[in-house]
């Protein structure tokens, strides 16, 4: 089959089965992919996954960009949760050049990397309640996704495409209103996911479409690579955070969930579990920011953390480290690193090739959707349709961490 | 089931496969070492059967284009999720003969990620079920992240590396 061609149904009256295009842009599909489906009536006999409509070349494009100019290409994987991938692209490089840093900028680095781990799985739970045909409890709980990102404009100015941070650190401290936003969310927020658990955990439409829809077996999950929740809803407890703890996590005290089936409803409860563990998480790092002391938002790192620009306009030191950063003239050791955070789908890895010079040599970013997705034709075999596209959304499967 | 550690695991290949594990690092902790074409499946293999060290799940596969030595490096990293360790392993194949048998046997997850590797660097896995461009599309008839490719069209006048500073 060639690509970017639709398959058309050959009308041959001897067959029993249709061919459907579904994507590259269908409504049910949440995101611009093709999958060629056989149906058998309603029945998937099978299909082949077609991935790449907005490949953009990030890796190529990261082989000519300095360090700092890398991190906006990380926004745009995982775009409903770009905090995780500035920060595990900020602690990639941190890595490779052997910085420590400070814990109150950890702490600071937890309260956003969870709070977009919060958006990243209201996408993806309220989703599956969408297209269970359950329109009130998306609209419930998609507003507080509206909050989180109004946090993150308080922290860094935007809000999808964040861009937050530095490598060192943090861009600027937190200000008093993030602080009350993000009091004011962990206050509010609580009340409405118990709201959304009481509309869909116990609701027998829900668990009619969700439960034994799609079992997964463990073998099979650890075989196709899966990781995160995904993973996780099958029984396997892996989970970055725990496993190789990064930016202090091992100072939280949390659970992993997981599951029995890794069957759609099981996926959908490891999500919600994982939120409440990520409100308790950031409960902890506001606790433990108190006894931090105040206004340190950076490590002391002058040869790479990118000054701000009142320090550059009016200090020397300020405007020559600037001067050596931008135009590449810092030395970064030859190394080869791989570093992974925990990103909403699972492990976000990056592993960068250093030659010296002012770029990458090579950079390549382990996608956990890219991943994860390699199952989806395979398991939609004898699926209902139906039961497909809820599959589908319950994978959360981001368009742009898919093609990169 | 006792942890594993960086050097039990160089100590069991080393006695299983000998001079065929070469370029042995610990570059921020990780292992990594080198091994032949011939050697990848089996090594693969043992990493993974092994039930002392039981490397079980594929963490990524990539290649990387190295043209001063004309040779392609594909990288494999697996994880042992029992001992929470992680290794890398690289074959050096040569750019003009990009031949490697495949791993997709071993994990289903290699599907892709070799598909991923062939469509940008053109390494030919032999014996993957369905060896197809990924992301590009078929026509495009290079393999672009190859680094005799440049980014942008190398006639512009107006974005010389030069003029950036690189």
């Amino acid at each position: 089959m060639k690509h970017n061609q639709p398959v058309y149904t050959d009308n041959d009256p001897q067959s029993e089965l249709v061919t459907l295009n579904l994507g590259p842009t269908h409504p049910a599909t949440h995101g611009v992919f093709q999958n060629v489906l056989q149906l058998d009536g309603e029945r998937i006999v099978s299909g082949v996954s077609t991935i790449g409509y907005i490949h953009r070349a990030f890796e190529k494009i990261a082989e000519h960009r300095p360090f700092y100019q890398i991190t906006p290409l990380t926004d745009r994987l995982n775009y409903c949760s770009s905090p995780i991938n500035n920060m595990g692209w900020h602690m990639t490089v941190e890595k490779l050049l052997n910085i420590q840093i400070p814990k109150r900028v950890d702490y600071l680095r937890v309260i956003v990397m969870e709070l977009s781990r919060i958006a990243d799985h209201i996408i993806c739970n309220t989703i599956i309640a969408q297209d269970t045909g359950a329109t009130t409890t998306f609209l419930y709980l998609f507003q507080y996704r509206e909050h989180i990102y109004e946090i993150f404009e308080e922290i860094c100015g935007a809000r999808l495409t964040t861009n937050i941070g530095r490598i060192g650190g943090l861009e600027r401290d937190f200000n008093d209103i993030a602080f009350a936003k993000i009091n004011k969310f962990l206050k509010e927020f609580p009340v409405a996911l118990k709201e959304f658990e009481g509309l869909l955990n116990r609701n027998r439409i829900f668990i009619d479409r969700t439960a034994g829809v799609a079992e997964v077996t463990q073998e099979n999950a650890l075989s196709f690579g899966w990781t995160g929740p995904l993973l996780r809803s099958t029984g396997v407890d892996y989970d970055v955070r725990v496993s190789e703890p990064y930016s202090s996590y091992q100072d939280f005290d949390f659970e992993i969930p997981v599951g029995t089936s890794g069957d759609i409803y099981d996926r959908y409860l490891v999500r919600n579990e994982e939120m409440w563990q990520s409100v308790n998480i950031i409960q902890q790092a506001m606790e433990k920011l108190k006894a931090e002391p105040k206004g340190i938002f950076h490590a002391d790192v002058p040869e790479f953390y990118l000054p701000g620009k009142e320090e550059v306009y009016n200090n020397m030191e300020a405007l020559i480290y600037h001067f050596k950063i931008v135009m590449g003239e810092i030395d970064a050791p030859k190394a080869e690193v791989y570093h992974a955070v925990e990103g909403g789908n699972g492990e976000l890895g990056f592993y960068l090739i250093n030659d010296g010079g002012r770029t990458p040599y090579r950079l390549h970013f382990r996608r956990p959707s890219f991943i994860n997705y390699s199952m989806f034709a395979k398991m939609s075999e004898g699926m209902l349709l139906s039961d497909a596209i809820i599959n589908m959304s319950s994978m959360n499967i981001i368009a742009g961490e898919l093609d990169a | 089931m006792a942890k594993a550690t960086n050097t039990e695991v160089i100590d069991l290949l080393g006695e299983k496969f000998g001079e065929q594990l070469f370029d042995v690092t610990e570059p921020y902790g990780l292992l990594t070492f080198s091994t032949t074409k011939d050697k990848i499946v089996e090594v693969l293999s043992f990493l993974k059967e092994n039930a002392k060290i039981n490397f079980n799940f594929l963490t990524d596969i990539t290649a990387v284009h190295y043209p001063e030595q004309g040779k392609i490096a594909v990288v494999y990293h697996l994880h042992s999720m029992v001992s929470g360790i992680r290794t890398r392993v690289k074959v050096f194949i040569d750019e003009n003969e990009p031949t490697i048998p495949t791993a997709s046997a071993l994990w289903n997850s290699a599907n892709w990620m070799e598909r991923e590797t062939y469509d940008f660097f053109g390494v030919k896995f032999e014996g993957h079920p369905d060896l197809r461009r990924i992301l590009n599309m078929d026509d495009l008839g290079v393999h672009p992240m190859l680094k005799q490719y440049p980014l942008e069209d190398p006639n512009r006048v107006d974005k010389k590396d030069e003029y950036f500073g690189r």
